[in-house]
């Protein structure tokens, strides 16, 4: 089976979403494949919130269409296909662990046993503590445990790793990954780059209510701002200069004494150009972080709106 | 790379909008494992039917009873009322603590989470008038025939509907654990208002005039109408008007309250 004949497990086309006269998605078209893990990173206030609701089924589009797994979203949430964990709250204080689980399962047609979950959330021996008496890890363990409940396609996740430490982290991503390697697709919403970069298979990078990118970690970094090939050249005239400036993609070329500097969209081509037709030597291509490509992307910092 | 797909059509759709025993089980333990709820529904009524009970004259007769059966209707329903606001204001409670948007990441149904608060409100009103009621068998002072002491439970049952309601709207207004501190002394003055502490007829005229137009007084009529064998139809008018105003005013809060939490 290949994923190219199955229904995509989220697909967003030309959606907006207005509150009044804010324009908090203006036009989203995207599409999720099954299995892939997919970071959800933009500025606060860049429409990420507006457009998982959209997707939960929580808030319907404005124009444009959103379905999940080619179903509409209340639909594929009524069949347990999607769910989500938040960062807070969620939970009801009175009760105790396995109540909050048994209470979740018995509202879906299918789930896994209770105590399966219990057990694999690693809170089977807290079930009968009360929530309200329970850690803040303990609280999101419990929530990751309603979440799996139903065995969801699409799980979306907010901020998922947030107050965990390294290791906890690094467990957590190694867990997502197996369940995603089943078929299961994980969203998740993130303003952590480098988490981003490290663990998810695509960055869909999103500010003011647009996708502004979407590809690899390094393709992310590539758009934004290109690369920087650096080589030793000297004696460069306006004449070598010029000639690096007409190849296709490049943005600027610097002369420091010996050193050249081109600033480039596609530096192959540069690279290939410089070390066969040039005498150019000890030649360097280095991309910008992705925390500048980011900045570059979104347009500034000194930007953001408010949610 | 992927191995393996989910199939979305091999899911089903739970029956009843995800509706079940479970959720009512663990719905009511909740209830009563509330100690502010248990004093609401279960002993504050029962204390006040003790004293309010016994006072002088209470073997007056009343209707086809006594002054003692009077004041028992009325009691009963205060304390449904209460048990029920106290329900009603606990939803907004949940909104607040975002366990309604985890509710709607599940399949139930938004009208069968309501019928299920609606259902756990109409048990914890049925215990508190099945507390005062028990004190009043036990006290021995009130009487009338059966058939009214069963239709006086279950028009109060009925009533406590509209402070269900109520809750949930004072609930949504208040925000936070606030609401009872409002609905607690508000429907003491209202039930004083509405006449089932002290009878309206040892009102001053110009109280009375004001008390007709109250929430509790409609209501109370009602439930003391198979005793009393009196019911002004602006009783009636009262109790079908401030039940729509209740619910009206709670299904708009409910809709209006779509912030994030």
């Amino acid at each position: 089976m290949t994923s190219a004949t199955t229904v995509p497990a989220v697909r967003l086309s030309g959606v907006t979403k207005d509150f009044g006269n804010v324009h908090a998605v203006r036009g989203v078209d995207l599409e999720l494949q099954q299995g892939e893990i997919v970071a959800f990173l933009g500025p606060n206030g860049a429409g990420k919130t507006t457009t998982i609701d959209m997707v939960l089924g929580l808030s319907r589009p404005s124009t444009g269409e959103v379905s999940v797994l080619g179903l509409e979203p209340r639909q594929a949430i009524a069949r347990g296909l999607v769910s989500a964990v938040m960062q807070t709250g969620g939970l009801l204080k009175d009760l105790t662990v396995r109540e909050t689980v048994e209470y979740t399962a018995s509202l879906f047609a299918n789930t896994r046993p209770v105590d399966d979950v219990l057990d694999r959330a690693g809170i089977a021996g807290i079930a009968g503590r009360r929530v309200a008496k329970c850690s803040g890890g303990e609280q999101q363990r419990l929530r990751f445990a309603m979440a799996l409940l139903s065995d969801p396609a699409l799980l979306l996740l907010d901020e998922p790793t947030t107050g965990m430490d390294v290791e906890g982290r690094r467990a957590f991503w190694s867990a997502i990954r197996a369940d995603a390697e089943s078929g299961r697709t994980v969203l998740f919403a993130t303003h952590y780059l480098e988490e981003a970069d490290q663990y998810a298979d695509r960055i869909v990078l999103i500010s003011h209510g647009r996708i502004v990118a979407d590809g690899t970690g390094s393709q992310i970094r590539a758009l934004a701002s290109g690369r920087t090939v650096r080589v030793t050249l000297p004696g460069a005239d306006e004449r070598v200069t010029d000639a690096i400036a007409s190849l296709g993609g490049v943005d600027r070329v610097e002369v420091r004494g010996d050193t050249v500097l081109v600033h480039a969209k596609d530096s192959d081509t540069v690279a290939r150009y410089l070390l066969t037709e040039t005498d150019a030597r000890d030649l360097e291509i280095t991309a910008k972080g992705l925390e500048e490509a980011f900045l570059s992307l979104t347009g500034d910092a000194a930007h953001e709106e408010e949610d | 790379m992927t191995t393996s797909t989910i199939d979305p059509t091999a899911r089903k759709v739970p029956p009843l909008g995800g509706m079940n025993l479970t959720v009512l089980r663990i719905e009511l333990m909740r209830m009563l494992r509330n100690r502010r709820t248990i004093i609401f529904t279960l002993v504050l009524p029962a204390a006040l039917m003790l004293s309010f009970g016994g006072q002088a004259g209470w073997d007056d007769p009343v209707g086809s009873g006594n002054v003692g059966a009077y004041i028992l209707l009325s009691m009963a329903l205060y304390g449904a009322a209460l048990t029920a606001a106290a329900g009603g204001s606990m939803v907004a409670l949940e909104r607040a603590l975002g366990w309604s948007r985890q509710l709607r990441l599940t399949p139930l149904h938004p009208v069968a989470y309501i019928m299920m608060k609606t259902f756990v409100a109409l048990v914890m009103g049925a215990l508190a008038i099945g507390a005062v009621n028990l004190i009043g068998i036990l006290q021995g002072k009130a009487e009338m025939p059966e058939h009214i002491w069963i239709a006086g439970a279950a028009l109060g049952l009925v009533c406590t509907l509209t402070f269900a309601a109520l809750g949930v709207f004072v609930g949504y207004v208040v925000p936070g654990e606030n609401a009872m501190q409002i609905l607690g002394p508000g429907l003491a003055l209202l039930s004083f208002l509405g006449g089932l502490f002290i009878p309206l007829s040892q009102y001053a005229h110009a109280v009375r005039l004001i008390a007709y137009w109250t929430p509790m007084y409609g209501v109370a009529e009602v439930v003391r109408s198979p005793l009393t064998h009196e019911l002004p139809w602006y009783a009636v008018v009262n109790a079908v008007g401030w039940f729509a105003l209740f619910v009206a005013g709670a299904a708009w809060r409910m809709s209006k309250d779509t912030a994030r939490v």
